[in-house]
């Protein structure tokens, strides 16, 4: 077993490649459940919490979720206390973690996404942001992330409200997802990340309806891994920035795949639902795989790889 | 001890031992080895399960998730826990769990959730509906066994589960064993000779919404193990939500169990709206 080397992300020094995909480790519910066994063996090397939106949402009505074949397509909806109650209840308890906090925001229009950019970078707890843009602008229709101008246009409007640095985080479901990579390194983003779901749908063997309460929903898990390599490997040869990759990761393998495609760091989603250590698990297994490959030095390693 | 509604769980999964299998009626009793976590789960929590080997590829090309599995009773073996699991076949993954044969490897996570509270005010009433006995099996040998549990079944084949229970007064729908009934009217014949009761109840979603308001009419007591679609079983996912009155809650950290005052109807079905 090698000893996990760390990283450098945006200037934040990280003591590995490894971190959670937004909204699939919640590491309050997991102290509670696991106590401080979670933080003596925190399985990511930074952690991202789940999207946070201005007000506060609930979520979509259950049924939330349907298993596929190697993949799950959820409809949580994005519950969570919305800025105010994050900042008051749940970045407190985030700030105890051991490795370094990215928030993840999300919002309606530009002036909800000024909101919550400013207030959060105000807070020394958070290393970076994150900002997940596969929701409409209320005032375009448009969704954020699946354009080039719109998301250009949020980015150089966030840009100059935080020195902390920003990840954007970009839709699958979008026609060029490399044009809106490239529109958000030139607007100032620091870094990217992808994929977030693809969307699906599944129906009710029964009834025939829709199954999940939203009647639509996210794709993850192993099942969507290949497209999600092909994106990575697709926007990182577009920008120079660190590109976060994710989409089905479930072992050092795949993440040395998606390191590989070109990716800086990775993310694991999905897997952490069948194993609550799989970051863990994942980040030992690629330092081990990397180090054989003779390619652990930094972010050279990546281009050697994938050569 | 006893008072605690929750035993914690090592991080991470593991892996135990099938030490046992077996056909009980319509249900399979599969019997673990459980070295890496706690002897005393408390009733009501549940373990996140998944075969070690060929899990997936099933029916559909699943199961890819583990499923969640209520302990139906935990006995202290050397070192670790030999944990009971009932299991009702109804998927790939419930299939997949019943092929298990002894020596097979099996992925732990638990114990989880929030199990009943055992000190009851007044006599408690332990109900189980059909694969619902599970977690009341574990309760039942909580609280001591002269306290009888009432247990309904579809049919003679799954009333072969009672065969558990120290004490127990069965029926079936179709009256192939013990009274022709469903087990909500022995709740209530019990409840309007004594209602100084807790009740316990685990079962399908209609007898648990029959149970909750026939308790709520009465100003009884009752405690609730519920069930939701879960991936994680941990809190992570944010996908096992039921409506309740506080709104939604996450059945696998907020539950299973729970007090029915929190809930204005406990039977709501997964789908099929
Ligand atoms: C806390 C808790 C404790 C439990 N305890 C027990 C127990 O002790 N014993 C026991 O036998 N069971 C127990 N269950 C239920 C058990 O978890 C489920 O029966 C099991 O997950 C079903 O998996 P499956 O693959 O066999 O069936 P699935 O194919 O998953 O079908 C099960 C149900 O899920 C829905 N469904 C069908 N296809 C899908 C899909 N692709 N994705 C999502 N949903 C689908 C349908 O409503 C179907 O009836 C418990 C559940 C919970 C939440
Ligand atoms: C249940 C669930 C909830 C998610 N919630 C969020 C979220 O709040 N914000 C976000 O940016 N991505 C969210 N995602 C997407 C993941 O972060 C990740 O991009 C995606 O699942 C692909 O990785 P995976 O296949 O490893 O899960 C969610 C995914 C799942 C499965
Ligand atoms: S099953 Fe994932 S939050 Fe409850």
């Amino acid at each position: 077993m090698s000893e996990r080397r760390g990283i450098e992300l945006c200037g934040v020094p990280l003591r590995g490649r490894v971190l959670n995909g937004s909204g699939t480790f919640d590491a309050i519910a997991a102290h509670r459940v696991f106590g401080d066994e979670l933080y003596e063996r925190f399985p990511f090397d930074a952690f991202v919490s789940k999207t946070i939106t201005l007000a506060p949402r609930q979520g979509n009505p259950p049924p939330r979720l349907w298993e596929t074949p190697a993949g799950l397509i959820n409809s949580i909806g994005l519950p969570n206390r919305g800025l105010q109650g994050f900042l008051a209840s749940d970045l407190p308890r985030l700030a105890e973690l051991p490795v370094p906090l990215v928030v993840s925001v999300m919002g309606f229009s530009l002036d909800e996404l000024e909101r919550l950019v400013r207030a959060v970078s105000e807070r020394d707890e958070v290393a970076m942001l994150e900002l997940n843009f596969s929701c409409p602008n209320v005032e375009t229709g448009l969704i954020m992330g699946a354009d080039a101008g719109e998301t250009a246009r949020a980015v150089e409007r966030l840009r100059p409200l935080t020195e902390k640095p920003l990840i954007v985080k970009l839709t699958p479901n979008a026609t060029d997802p490399a044009a809106v990579g490239a529109a958000a390194e030139g607007a100032g983003a620091d870094a990217l990340s992808l994929i977030n779901t693809l969307k699906g749908m599944a129906f009710d063997p029964r009834s025939g309806r829709p199954w999940l309460g939203a009647v639509t929903g996210g794709v993850s898990g192993p099942a969507v891994r290949a497209v999600a390599l092909q994106q990575v490997h697709a926007v990182a040869a577009r920008v120079a920035i660190p590109v976060i990759g994710m989409g089905g990761i479930q072992s050092g393998r795949d993440a040395a795949d998606f390191v590989a495609a070109g990716a800086t760091a990775v993310a694991v989603g999905t897997e952490s639902f069948r194993d609550p250590e799989a970051g863990a698990r994942v980040g030992r297994e690629l330092a081990a795989l990397l180090e054989e490959r003779g390619a652990e030095s930094g972010a050279g390693g990546a281009a050697r790889l994938g050569a | 001890m006893s008072g605690a509604r929750r035993t914690r769980a090592p991080f991470g999964r593991r892996r135990a031992i099938v030490a046992e299998a077996r056909d009980l009626g319509a249900y399979r009793l599969v019997t673990a080895l459980d070295t890496g976590g706690p002897q005393d789960p408390r009733p009501g929590q549940f373990y996140m399960l998944a075969a070690a080997e060929r899990w997936g590829a099933g029916e559909g090309e699943r199961p890819y998730l583990p499923r969640a599995l209520s302990f139906a009773r935990a006995r202290r073996s050397g070192e670790g826990v030999l944990l009971d699991f009932l299991l009702e076949v109804v998927g790939p993954g419930t299939e997949r769990l019943a092929q298990l044969a002894p020596g097979e490897g099996l992925w732990l996570t638990g114990p989880l959730g929030v199990g009943f509270d055992c000190e009851p005010s007044g006599t408690p009433l332990l109900v189980g509906g059909g694969i619902g006995a599970a977690p009341i099996l574990a309760l039942q040998d909580e609280l001591g066994e002269a306290i009888a549990a009432l247990l309904g079944f579809r049919s003679a084949a799954h009333a072969e589960a009672a065969s558990l229970f120290a004490e127990a007064e069965v029926c079936t729908e179709d009256g192939s064993a013990g009274r022709r009934a469903l087990v909500t009217e022995l709740v209530r014949e019990r409840l309007d000779r004594d209602g100084d009761r807790t009740v316990y109840a685990c079962g399908p979603p209609a007898m648990l919404e029959a149970v909750r308001a026939l308790c709520a009419e009465r100003d009884v007591r009752a405690q609730l193990a519920l069930e939701a679609g879960m991936a994680c079983g941990y809190g992570a996912c944010f996908g096992c939500v039921v409506p309740a009155r506080s709104g939604y809650v996450r059945l696998c950290v907020d539950g299973p169990v729970l007090d029915a005052s929190e809930l204005t109807d406990a039977g709501v079905p997964e789908a099929g709206r």
